[in-house]
């Protein structure tokens, strides 16, 4: 079996956790074996928030080599091209949820915010498909996570998972109105 | 939904994803542990959250946040010797608060067992330092077992429990930061619970128990001959493990690091042996004797110091054997996390034709994203009004805690930091000879209770002049919102909280101010109030934690998020909410406007008494018209 490594990125606060405990656990409905590893502490302040997920891997470490992360997923724009910058190998794939949550230095005037025609460009330099996922109608944006889990599906940019198996991640970690909504905007 | 609560309650074999510090708690149900304490602190507090998902009444063993790692150290202790097995869980640098405690456990005769679970952090991940805690096991005579990844988190704590309850003794079981928070499928053994024994069994007669003078001796003979059974035991465990083909070239490692090389050797032929142990202490030296003898190069693959390399070159002398040892090659590989990058770099640095170099590609330009205060943090509000009143010069003392993140732009608040508890005792010695520069002290409320009394005491005590800011959000923030001695509840049950102010009072401490953070212009005023006491000063800036206080307001039914707004006709730009307030819900934009992200704002309003022209509007239920364009 082939080792497929997602490495997904963001900012403390939007969900990367759960996102990546529904892959993982899709991953093992699947049948697919699979170890993970999330980074939790201080960095939930606001800061980049990393969880690494390796497909094919029953026992061995969850910590993606450099640059072998088949599939980047982040959900802020600076945090799609840092995670495109460690993590992406070329040829790999990057899905993004186009949003900014801006960075200290951005908003102090020092840095300044980086541009969906920056991450394009950098894409392709570095040989990186990209994915750019934005929904209007979304209103709430914890949201935001499972609008990038329906088009990593409907894309299928995790090899051997099927919607049933996304379903039943969902089902094993969510209940009551956060289940039904979320299922409802995975489904729609 | 799966309920991790069930979960860890099944009584025959089962499988389910979870993450190392989830394991570690079926681990205690199933070996019987009855008693586990700690105090919160990164990677080890998920530990705690496994344990409150079993409900109260259906917990096989008690379980307390006590008020720091000692204290934590000695309640288990207390029980241990009761003749129930315990276990106790904190942080990599809690080892040094529970130190002087936790030194002195192996000269006892613990008839129930006590197991140590140690979360190291190499990489500093979320401490302030990387300090490795296996020095304190050889000056303590206390075993270390490394497990790898949940799977060994699992099956090394029941090991450790074992040798600690048969060997009446504490053991270190040293789980590092992403060993603590890896994820993998295991399958779990039964559990035939123990018939429950409550029976106080201490016996001064199992002692001595007073390490005093001539019994010092005796009780320091006990824990060398135990080490001496465990090395036999290190030497024997099938819990060691060898990988790879290669007899000429072998590595010794352990832990995750063990992982990081054989990710790295998978992709290359006639691979190094890799001789992985369970214990990293006591070292099992015939093992080792061993696995030398038959190799003509051995690299010694030793995360941060280099404790197991020293004793592998030393027993290769005394063996006589040639042997050709390597351990750290330069001062690079005493620091940071054995990644397989790190292992990579380390191994081609070493053996080149076995490792080829990695490639990397120019680095991208990113702007960086420290921790930051969350949206409508009092701390935020804290800061902003108290750098308004203090000077240049002044001097300003960090704690541990979410307010720490103060000593980032835009506040810098907060220049010396230490460690839990230490910034009122620093800031005594800041004053004195002091009389130009004033010092001013932060600190949070649970770590008051933790460590900082002994230097609020002293600093009464000897008369030091410092203003000491008590940073009160009424909850433990940083690690997970556990509760604290004056929160008014308990891991476990309602309690009468202890008041900051009442124990303030009865150190007989007369200057005492107390504010609402989000009330800037009166905590200015105070904190004047406060720098003009001659002597110590204390300032209770009080507001509750609004990452907690917003959680629990979203459970609610019909809850309605307001935010605020910037009204674009009178906003002069001057930028005071963006940059120098510095709530991440304002974004800046390359023309220079200013408009909230909807995405961020809690509609706190705390920001709107920082701007000049009074253009953050009343926070109110936002509509998709007022997005700017």
């Amino acid at each position: 079996m082939t080792t497929f490594n997602i490495y997904l990125i963001g900012v403390g606060g939007q969900g990367i956790g759960l996102l990546s405990e529904i892959i993982l656990r899709a991953a093992d409905h699947s049948g697919q074996s699979a170890v993970a590893v999330d980074t939790h502490g201080l960095a939930q302040r606001g800061g980049v928030v990393v969880s690494q997920i390796r497909l094919g891997i029953a026992a061995g470490t969850p910590l993606i080599p450099g640059h072998q992360a088949d599939l980047v997923v982040s959900l802020e724009r600076h945090e799609a091209m840092r995670g495109l910058d460690s993590a992406a190998r070329p040829g790999g794939t990057l899905i993004y949820y186009d949003t900014v949550w801006q960075p200290l230095g951005v908003r102090t005037g020092e840095a300044a915010e980086i541009s969906a025609e920056d991450l394009a460009a950098a894409c392709q330099e570095r040989q990186v498909r990209l994915v750019s996922v934005h929904d209007p109608d979304l209103t709430d944006a914890r949201q935001q996570n499972m609008r990038v889990l329906k088009t990593i599906h409907q894309e299928g940019l995790v090899p051997g998972i099927s919607q049933a198996d996304y379903l039943q991640a969902m089902d094993d970690l969510m209940t009551g109105g956060m289940l039904a909504s979320n299922r409802k905007l995975f489904l729609d | 939904m799966k309920k991790m609560g069930n979960m860890l309650l099944t009584r025959p074999p089962f499988s389910e994803i979870v993450m190392g510090n989830t394991a570690l708690v079926r681990a205690m149900i199933e070996t019987g542990t009855r008693v586990v304490t700690s105090y919160p602190g990164s990677p080890t507090p998920e530990i705690a959250a496994a344990i409150a998902s079993i409900p109260p009444d259906e917990r096989p063993f008690y379980f307390e946040f006590s008020t720091n790692e000692k204290v934590a150290t000695e309640v288990a202790y207390g029980a241990a010797v009761n003749g129930h097995l315990a276990a106790v869980f904190f942080k990599s640098v809690g080892l040094n608060v529970a130190a002087d405690t936790f030194v002195q456990l192996s000269l006892m005769n613990i008839i129930g067992g006590l197991v140590v679970i140690l979360g190291d952090d190499p990489g500093a991940n979320s401490s302030q330092n990387e300090q490795d805690n296996r020095h304190y096991a050889q000056l303590s005579y206390t075993p270390v077992f490394e497990p790898a990844d949940p799977g060994e988190a699992y099956t090394f704590y029941k090991a450790a429990a074992k040798l600690a309850r048969t060997q009446h003794m504490p053991v270190i079981l040293r789980l590092t930061t992403h060993v603590c928070h890896a994820k993998a499928k295991l399958a779990f053994d039964a559990w035939r619970p123990h018939p429950r024994d409550d029976t106080p069994r201490f016996d001064p007669a199992n002692g001595p128990y007073i390490p005093i003078a001539a019994n010092v001796f005796p009780m320091k003979e006990r824990a060398l001959e135990r080490l001496s059974a465990v090395r036999t035991f290190a030497e024997t465990t099938a819990l060691n493990r060898v990988s790879g083909t290669s007899k000429r070239r072998g590595i010794i490692t352990t832990g995750l690091t063990a992982l990081s090389a054989e990710a790295v050797l998978a992709e290359t032929e006639d691979t190094p042996e890799v001789l992985k142990l369970a214990l990293s202490y006591p070292l099992a030296r015939e093992t080792v004797r061993d696995f030398l003898a038959t190799h003509e190069e051995v690299f010694v693959l030793e995360e941060l110091d280099n404790l197991m390399e020293m004793e592998i070159k030393s027993l290769a002398f005394d063996a006589g054997l040639r042997t050709k040892i390597t351990g750290k090659t330069d001062q690079a590989a005493w620091m940071g996390e054995y990644t397989p990058d790190k292992v990579r770099h380390l191994l081609y640095q070493v053996w080149p034709d076995v490792v080829p170099a990695a490639s990397t590609p120019a680095p991208l330009s990113v702007p960086e994203r420290p921790a930051q205060m969350c949206p409508g943090c009092g701390h935020r509000s804290a800061f902003h009004a108290i750098k308004a009143v203090l000077a240049d010069a002044d001097i300003t003392v960090a704690d541990i805690g979410c307010h720490t993140l103060g000593y980032l732009p835009p506040y810098e608040m907060g220049q010396l930091l230490m460690c839990m508890g230490a910034s009122t005792a620093m800031g005594s010695g800041l004053g004195l000879f002091n009389q130009t520069r004033r010092v001013v002290a932060f600190m949070g409320d649970s770590t008051f209770f933790h460590a900082a009394l002994p230097g609020v005491v002293n600093a009464l005590f000897n008369r030091h002049n410092l203003t000491l800011i008590l940073m009160e959000n009424g909850t433990t923030a940083m690690t997970g919102h556990q509760d604290h001695a004056a929160s008014g509840r308990n891991f476990n049950t309602e309690t009468v909280g202890i008041p900051l102010r009442q124990v303030l009072q009865g150190f007989g401490i007369e200057a005492i101010f107390e504010v609402d953070t989000y009330q800037q212009a009166e905590l200015g005023r105070r904190l004047q109030e406060a720098l003009a006491v001659k002597g110590f000063s204390v300032v209770i800036a009080r507001h509750p934690c609004m990452l907690k206080f917003t959680r629990e307001q979203r459970r609610r039914p019909n809850y309605q998020l307001r935010q605020v707004g910037v009204d674009q006709e009178s906003c002069v730009q001057s930028h005071a909410c963006v940059a120098r307030f510095g709530c991440p819900s304002f974004v800046r934009h390359a023309d220079g406007r200013v408009s909230v992200n909807p995405d961020l704002c809690i509609g706190d309003a705390s920001c709107r008494q920082t701007c000049p022209v009074e253009a953050i509007t009343k926070p109110q239920i936002r509509s998709t018209e007022e997005d700017p364009p």
